[in-house]
């Protein structure tokens, strides 16, 4: 079932990426389906989510992540921005380590990567349950507030989506 | 109309793939370039495939130019990680006016593990 989904999803990106099928081309989709089937053999054995794929709930929270994402990503910038340009250069860097509850190995990559794309963080690696971030504006505060500041939200969006 | 507002866009895309260079320059250590390089390209570029995608519209390029976006989106923040860790395990130090460095207790303890596990070594 699972294989079967990665498949389909496979397929319609080749889709995508040969998109202007006015003449149809026999060829074009049979490459499609091979390189799909050896992709899905390839990558498809991974360890079986706990949620099932027929569950439309998580397709709701995941369509409410992508516009919370967006907004963080534009205050990133301006976050940047400003530091950048800014005469003094106002930044106190340093690495901090968080602790995140999550245990699907998708969703705990997708918590880093959403860490890096938010204001002012940078994950460099997880050991365990903890996370290592690198924060370019480090302030005085214990881990559990450092969790809750960098990386809350998201947390709890993809432990909806993904347990 | 739709024309006016991708170039909008793209000029945006430009701009801040623009601070992200000066950040490039500016910042002191791999870390925080890393961290203006990777936050304002990421921005940046997936700007300017928006931007191109609204005004070609559901074309071939426009149809390459969003899956190229999810690409954007889902590696380039990777590739930074991968790039900040792989740089702290070569042993480039953080800037000297950093704060505080919580990292460091790893390799403490691996030194006295001595190669318990050693899956990311290449």
């Amino acid at each position: 079932m699972r294989k079967l989904f990665l498949f389909i999803s496979m397929f319609i990106i080749w889709l995508f990426m040969t998109w202007p099928f006015s003449p149809l081309k026999v060829q074009d989709l049979v490459t499609g389906v091979i390189v799909s089937i050896l992709v899905v053999l390839f990558i498809g054995k991974g360890q079986q989510e706990s949620k099932k794929i027929t569950e439309f709930k998580r397709y709701w929270w995941a369509i409410v992540y992508i516009p919370v994402l967006v907004y963080r990503m534009i205050v990133a910038n301006l976050d940047v921005l400003y530091r950048v340009l800014h005469p003094d250069m106002p930044i106190r860097p340093g690495i901090v380590k968080i602790k995140t509850k999550l245990q699907s190995r998708l969703a705990r990559a997708l918590l880093c990567n959403s860490i890096t794309l938010t204001p002012g963080t940078l994950s460099v690696d997880i050991v365990g349950d903890s996370i290592y971030v690198h924060w370019i504006n480090v302030r005085d505060v214990s881990q559990a507030q450092a969790t809750e500041m960098i990386a809350g939200g998201f947390e709890r969006i993809l432990k909806r989506i993904f347990e | 109309m739709i024309y006016v507002i991708g170039m909008i866009f793209i000029s945006i895309g430009i701009f801040f793939d623009l601070a992200g260079c000066i950040g490039l320059v500016r910042l002191p250590d791999v870390y925080n370039r890393l961290q203006s390089a990777t936050k304002c390209v990421t921005l940046g570029t997936c700007s300017i495939l928006f931007g191109i995608f609204l005004i070609t519209g559901f074309s071939p390029s426009g149809l390459k130019a969003i899956l190229c976006l999810v690409f954007v989106l889902l590696t380039s923040p990777t590739g930074a990680h991968a790039l900040a860790r792989g740089a702290y395990k070569y042993g480039v130090r953080l800037w000297d006016k950093s704060v505080k460095d919580d990292y460091s207790e790893v390799f403490k303890q691996q030194e006295g593990l001595q190669d318990v596990e050693n899956d990311d070594t290449p």
